[in-house]
């Protein structure tokens, strides 16, 4: 016991010294068992992928009283969807502020198809934005060159190092100083938000980054910003450029 | 919602209107019992156990049923009341920042002034002075 302590004492050490600094990058594909790789990687036995079926219909379901279908824009998502995931969160011109897929998504809703926004968490709103990333599986996260987002991005980085709640710990202290060991039974991932909208066993369902980072933030006894709140996007922001070259996986599959 | 935020008000209430009590650190230790009287080690056992009450077993392991549910962040716990004298292991209970400005072991025993301190926690102490003297009673019996 003795020896493992000293072991674990200078590990801290270690940590402390910032000796993770050269880290690699790694989705949090990674830490997952073998068992819960496979359900990601098999189509067959994903069940994100249902919800994929279900975006699908959606984009070529003529709504609003535009009556007209995202398909009815943007044609095959398959061509004009590529690759717009690894660009998001991204300046949107009319506010000049970042605004995230499913935010984008819910624009064209009310200016182009003239409907009602589909609220946070809704299945269509999921399953919707999980379509529109699945176009870009395994294209590398890249963030626009855009200077507008570097405020963003900096304040979405204060945040992550924050510490916050009343356990007063921060998103770095977790994600960066621990990832791969165990909280309690969980593996710590390094926080890359690769594989959203994302189908969680616990929740048995899929859920976005939002609900993700809701919960952590619950789980330091923090207060969770709201859904669409522009701390979150700030935060994804940040993510997105810590993350730049990670492949898009979704729709990924959690413990 | 009016209904549930009164609930989370009146919850806490109770542990707000108590203070926190003083103690003294002398040293790298707190040596009197923050309650004045020594805790009860069997109640300091399921306390600990229960990771949701005490979160210790998030981040660290301790000669306690299921292993694979024990965090990997922090020193494993078995062997602690050989290591240090019950006093060093209350400070490091009470307030491990006091002597560790940058660890990431929450101040069990002070109000939090974090930003954004949840209303349900506002105000109160992770644990209260009994919950931690139970802990204490309980660690410093693991001599190995
Ligand atoms: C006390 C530790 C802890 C803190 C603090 C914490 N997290 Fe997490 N986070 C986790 C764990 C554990 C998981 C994995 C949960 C699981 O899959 O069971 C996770 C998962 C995530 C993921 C999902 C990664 C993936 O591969 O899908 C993201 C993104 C994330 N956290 C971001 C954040 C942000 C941003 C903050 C701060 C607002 C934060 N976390 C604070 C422990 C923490
Ligand atoms: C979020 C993580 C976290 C939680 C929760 C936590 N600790 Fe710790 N604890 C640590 C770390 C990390 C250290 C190593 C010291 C440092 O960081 O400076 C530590 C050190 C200790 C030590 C000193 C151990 C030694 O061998 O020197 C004791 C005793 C201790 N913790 C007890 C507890 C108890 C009891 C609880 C719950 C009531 C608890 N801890 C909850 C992270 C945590």
């Amino acid at each position: 016991m003795a020896l493992k302590h000293g072991l674990a004492a200078a590990v801290l050490a270690l940590l402390g010294a910032g000796g993770l600094v050269a880290q690699e990058k790694r989705s949090g594909l990674d830490y997952m068992t073998p068992e819960t790789r496979a359900m990601q990687e098999d189509d067959m036995s994903n069940p994100g992928m249902l919800f994929i079926a279900e975006g699908e219909g959606l984009w070529q379901a003529p709504a609003g009283a535009a009556n007209i279908a995202c398909s009815g824009c943007h044609g095959t998502a398959a061509q004009s969807m590529r690759g717009t995931a690894t660009r998001y969160p991204a300046i949107e011109e009319s506010t000049r502020r970042p605004i995230d897929l499913a935010g984008r998504i819910n624009l064209c809703r009310q200016t182009q198809q003239k409907a009602q926004a589909f609220p946070a968490e809704s299945p269509e709103l999921l399953a919707l934005t999980a379509y529109v990333a699945h176009q870009s599986r395994g294209m590398p996260i890249a963030p626009p060159a855009d200077d507008r987002l570097t405020p963003y991005r900096k304040s979405g980085r204060d945040l992550f190092e924050r510490r916050l709640g009343q356990l007063g710990l921060s998103c770095a202290a977790c994600h960066e100083g621990h990832a791969g060991q165990r909280l309690g039974g969980s593996i710590i991932p390094q926080a890359h938000p690769t594989a959203y909208p994302l189908y969680r066993l616990e929740w048995q369902t899929l859920g976005s980054l939002q609900r993700r980072l809701r919960n952590c933030m619950t789980g330091m006894r923090a207060e969770p910003f709201a859904h669409g709140a522009p701390e979150l996007i700030a935060l994804e922001a940040y993510l997105m450029s810590r993350a730049t070259g990670l492949p898009i996986e979704t729709p990924g599959v959690r413990p | 919602m009016r209904l549930a935020l009164i609930v989370v008000v009146l919850l806490a209430a109770p542990a707000a209107a108590e203070p926190l009590r003083s103690y003294s650190i002398a040293g790298d230790a707190i040596v009197q019992p923050l309650t004045g009287h020594p805790g009860d080690a069997s109640r300091g056992r399921t306390l600990l156990a229960n990771r949701q009450a005490s979160l210790c077993l998030l981040c660290h392991q301790a000669p306690v049923p299921e292993p694979h549910a024990q965090g990997t962040l922090a020193p494993d716990l078995s062997g602690v009341g050989g290591r240090l004298s019950e006093g060093q292991i209350r400070l490091r209970i009470v307030d491990m920042a006091h002597i560790s400005p940058s660890t990431i072991m929450p101040s069990y025993y002070r109000i939090s002034d974090h930003p954004r301190t949840a209303e349900a926690w506002r105000g109160r102490p992770v644990l209260g002075a009994e919950d931690i003297e139970d802990i204490v009673a309980f660690l410093v019996t693991l001599k190995e």
